[in-house]
């Protein structure tokens, strides 16, 4: 199935598009700035498009089936969205036009940070992060720079539960300071007294997971949130897991301080093979002036006669910009439709209904995988992929075995507290006929693993590919197309 | 809708999890402010969401409607249909990334090339798979040279003329690393080679940008040999447009190559998404961040692709990592290796030379109009500054009453520069648009 890269489909002469002429005179070429060689490629447009239509045809997708993978929440992506961002109105403003011919963009923004509050319960927001870890990294520079303005620089330890997304540790190190494990208790809950024993006024914060990455609602997160507050600490919490809570509860009411969204995940808006993502910030109001520069404000509420009116703030003790612009506002566009078109039922069905089918799977297929911390689970929950009387299997292999039944994998190896960890998260937008289907498999390949363990050893059989080569790639490290010593060297 | 459950399917479900109703799923959670009541409407269908995003959408005014010469970080070009024709295809968009590479040859295949591509556009020898935009590019540029040095060499030289949001974005990101910035004091007057004399032992990377912020060219060897010398990292950010035209920075010996990508067939989209350029020398491949695809065999010998080098990263290093990041711009990326694979060699010579002799056109008409002036000696690209005989901000409020987005006021960065006007000129601009701009400054700024 290996398709040819478009070096090799390129031949000389070929053109993709044409420009017009140049319809001003000529003006003199910098020649001692001048390019001698350009290797790129060259190909006709219908070329082009047939290559990159047989190479998605590789993929697995939302679209084409089920994708269970455990913390990335792999609902459906409504279309409406894409034309919605697509408007020429929202794809064909410049981020530096004069505010008074952007209102609809500022105004778009201003309400989804509105919506983002009170589904939260945090009092501000901020859409510039990238992504969820740029959402993390924000959120920990405005736990610094909080601290600082208080003249309490020493605080500088961060705690991190072992359960957590690896984000979490590389995010706090990225901002100077020093992180602090957490172990998880026998109930897959933050171990309180270990939090208690960092308690000092060294203390920077916590970051946390809730649901956390086992899929639990913590039991002791009120409990945690307060020995870091009584301490003087603030709380991070990692929004990853959203989707469980939409209508059901909202972070800010159990002691979260800061917390990032993932509009990729919780609202919709396509994860691209790995972006571009959304990482929104919400804050309690004592933290509002630390957000990225700018933020959107309502400088005048409208009435019947005159539009509202919006500008870009900057708050008053800001950490900076953490990118160019605004964020991804193209992405905001899309999570925002979503949220005015589930409104506040829609969004509590879909969160009830994530959590439905995370815990019906858990329930048909328990008696033959280990569940370690078997309670009812939010969106998600995590098993532990291995038999006494199947050696030699894990959870990769279960993993590949899937994909010959047409279905993605869950995420393995995470948590890294759990062995073998199969990671299985359903989104609400699948039905039930599927989530039957995706369990039968998991029982037939439990048996398979037992009676005929060499059938997941080979699979994936039915993929276009087959597993491949990591080490190889790694060692001999090619990451790039190996290019003939003179293409592209002659230029018109 | 975009769920499927019936009233059956429910309760069938809630049945085999051993309960009566939904609400039970969440007896766990804490009664105090459990299902609270959210203060939002109820949803509404799709023709009403769709009106509604189209009439949110009418009160922006677009570069369609108007005559847009405003850059500054972010250009109007023109976006072949094939590419958003590609980034339409489902089995892109709604997958992930690519953890699963026997099923997902085709974001790998096509993050590969967008790989060979930025490293063939920069002249490096290898480029990542790109950052968010090029603002944490950049800020990723520095935060490797402070790793490649361990962190022992504690100085970076930034040019003025870098762009200032990308300069922001440092400043943000390496708050916490008690690093000495230098070079910004000298104002965006000064040249590349005045930074010289702040390179010493002490210098981890010299960052530049070229063309700069201000859209002027300049020959950078004499300050990479300078940041070579003192054993410093030199990093240069680019306009990929202009690579179809000018020397790339491997020519003056650049370490690091950044960029913003939003020229490759990205829409302005009010500001994102963009996408980051990153690319480097092959002896520092382990010391950048972000994802790489690399070429491998599967079981059967067909070549394919996967992620790989990731014990970089942070799922594996945790605090370790040198970046937290964990995903690139995919679909973003895409975006700009379909364009790439459309223009091609001879397509982005082309628009390279069609921006340069419009720009100059541009340039030329409007140093004509009396009292603007357009310094006439520094090469530059598509971009240029303007020197108004009344503050730019006036211009600009001026040309817009005439629908027109004149470009950008730099003295909101630089506050000596209350006079110049940044302008911009793609091959959007039709000769029409320039001679309009021009037709409304002399009306307005005649004897």
């Amino acid at each position: 199935m290996t398709e040819k890269t478009i070096f090799e489909l390129s031949r000389p002469g070929r053109i993709g598009i044409r420009y017009p002429e140049p319809d001003v005179p000529l003006a003199d070429l910098p020649e001692k700035f001048l390019r001698k060689d350009l290797p790129l490629v060259e190909m006709s447009e219908n070329e082009v498009v047939r290559h990159f239509t047989k190479i998605s045809q590789l993929n697995h997708a939302v679209d084409t089936g089920f994708y269970p993978l455990g913390s990335c929440t792999m609902k459906y992506n409504p279309k409406i969205n894409e034309e919605t961002a697509r408007l020429p109105g929202f794809s064909q403003i410049h981020p530096l036009q004069p505010v008074e011919t952007v209102q609809g963009a500022l105004g778009l923004m201003y309400e989804t940070q509105q919506w983002l509050a009170e589904i939260s319960g945090f009092d501000a927001v901020t859409l510039q992060p990238a992504a969820g870890a740029q959402g993390e990294l924000t959120g920990v520079f405005i736990i610094r720079a909080y601290h600082n303005s208080r003249g309490d620089s020493k605080r500088i330890k961060m705690l991190v539960p072992d359960s957590a997304h690896g984000t979490n540790p590389a995010s706090s190190a990225m901002s100077g300071m020093t992180i602090i494990e957490i172990p998880s208790d026998k109930n897959g809950n933050i171990d309180t007294e270990r939090v208690k024993a960092e308690c000092d006024d060294t203390l920077a914060g916590l970051m946390i997971t809730n649901p956390n990455t086992l899929g639990l609602f913590d039991e002791n997160i009120v409990e945690a949130c307060q020995l870091v507050h009584n301490s003087g600490g603030l709380v991070y919490g990692d929004g990853a897991n959203m989707n469980a809570l939409l209508g059901i509860y909202r972070p800010a009411e159990v002691g979260i301080d800061v917390m990032h969204f993932n509009l990729h995940k919780t609202f919709s808006t396509p994860h691209g093979g790995g972006g571009p993502g959304s990482g929104p910030v919400g804050v309690t109001k004592e933290l509002a002036e630390f957000l990225p520069d700018p933020v959107v404000a309502m400088i005048s509420e409208g009435d019947e006669e005159t539009p509202a009116f919006y500008d870009l703030v900057t708050p008053e003790k800001t950490i900076g910009r953490v990118k160019s612009f605004h964020g991804h506002f193209g992405v905001v566009v899309k999570a925002f439709t979503y949220l005015i078109s589930l409104g506040k039922n829609g969004l509590l069905d879909a969160s009830t209904s994530a959590v439905l089918n995370a815990n019906y799977i858990q329930a048909l297929i328990k008696d033959v995988y280990h569940i370690p911390y078997e309670r009812l689970c939010m969106h998600e929950f995590v098993t532990e992929a291995q038999w006494d009387d199947a050696p030699g299997i894990r959870a990769l292999d279960i993993s590949k075995r899937l994909i010959d039944f047409g279905f993605h994998p869950p995420t393995n190896y995470f948590p890294l507290i759990v062995h073998e960890a199969l990671m299985i998260e359903p989104t609400e937008t699948e039905a039930k006929e599927t989530l039957d289907a995706f369990a039968d498999a998991l029982l037939q390949i439990a048996d398979e693993a037992k009676n005929d363990p060499e059938i997941l050893h080979n699979a994936p059989t039915n993929a276009p590919f087959g597993r491949l080569d990591e080490v190889k790639a790694a060692k001999e490290l090619i990451l790039k197309t190996q290019l003939p010593e003179n293409y592209g060297k002659e230029l018109s | 809708m975009y769920t499927s459950h019936t009233k059956a399917d429910k309760e069938e479900m809630l049945k085999v999890i051993g309960l009566e109703k939904v609400e039970d799923l969440f007896q766990c959670l804490p009664e105090q402010g459990k299902f609270p009541a959210l203060n939002l409407p109820d949803g509404i269908t799709e023709m009403e969401a769709l009106d509604e995003l189209q009439y949110i959408s009418s009160f922006n005014e677009t570069t369609q409607e108007l005559v847009s010469f405003l850059g500054a970080g972010a250009y109007n070009h023109f976006i072949p249909a094939a590419v958003d024709s590609i980034l339409r295809r489902s089995e892109f968009y709604t997958a992930y990334t690519p953890y699963q590479p026997e099923i997902s040859q085709g974001t790998l295949q096509a993050i590969f090339e967008y790989q060979s591509l930025i490293a063939a556009l920069t002249g490096m020898d290898v480029a990542n798979a790109s950052h968010y935009d090029g603002a944490t590019a950049v800020a990723e540029a520095v935060n490797m040279a402070y790793h490649n040095f361990r962190g022992r060499k504690k100085k970076i030289v930034l040019s003025p003329a870098v762009n200032p949001q990308y300069r922001g974005t440092i400043h943000t990101y390496m708050d916490g690393m008690n690093l000495e910035i230098v070079g910004e004091d000298l104002g965006p007057g000064s040249n590349p080679d005045d930074l010289i004399e702040l390179i010493d032992e002490n210098t981890a990377l010299v960052l530049v940008q070229y063309p700069d912020f201000l859209g002027r060219i300049f020959d950078l060897s004499a300050l990479a040999a300078a940041a070579h010398e003192h054993k410093a990292l030199f990093s240069v950010h680019i306009n990929p447009i202009s690579m179809g035209l000018l020397k790339p920075p491997s020519a003056y010996g650049a370490d690091i190559v950044t960029g913003e990508g939003q020229p490759l067939g990205i829409p302005l989209s009010f500001g994102g998404p963009y996408l980051g350029l990153f690319a480097t020398k092959d002896k520092y491949v382990r010391k950048m961040a972000g994802r790489v695809a690399g070429e491998t065999v599967d079981t059967q010998g067909q070549r394919g692709y996967v992620l790989t080098l990731s014990t970089r990263e942070q799922h594996i290093r945790r605090e370790q990592a040198t970046s937290n990041i964990c995903t690139n711009q995919g679909l973003i990326a895409l975006a700009s290796t379909v364009y790439l694979s459309l223009l091609g060699k001879n397509g982005l010579q082309e628009l390279a030379k069609l921006n340069y002799h419009k720009a100059h056109y541009a340039a030329e008409k409007i140093s004509t109009v009396p009292g603007f002036a357009v310094n006439p000696v520094q090469p530059f690209f598509n971009e240029f500054v303007v020197q108004c005989p009344v503050p730019a901000g006036e211009v600009n409020e001026y040309l817009l009453e005439h629908e027109i987005l004149g470009g950008y006021d730099l003295s909101q960065i630089y506050p000596g520069m209350t006079h110049e006007l940044l302008v911009a000129v793609t091959e959007m601009n039709p000769r029409s648009e320039i001679d309009y701009l021009v037709a409304v400054l002399e009306e307005e700024y005649h004897d």
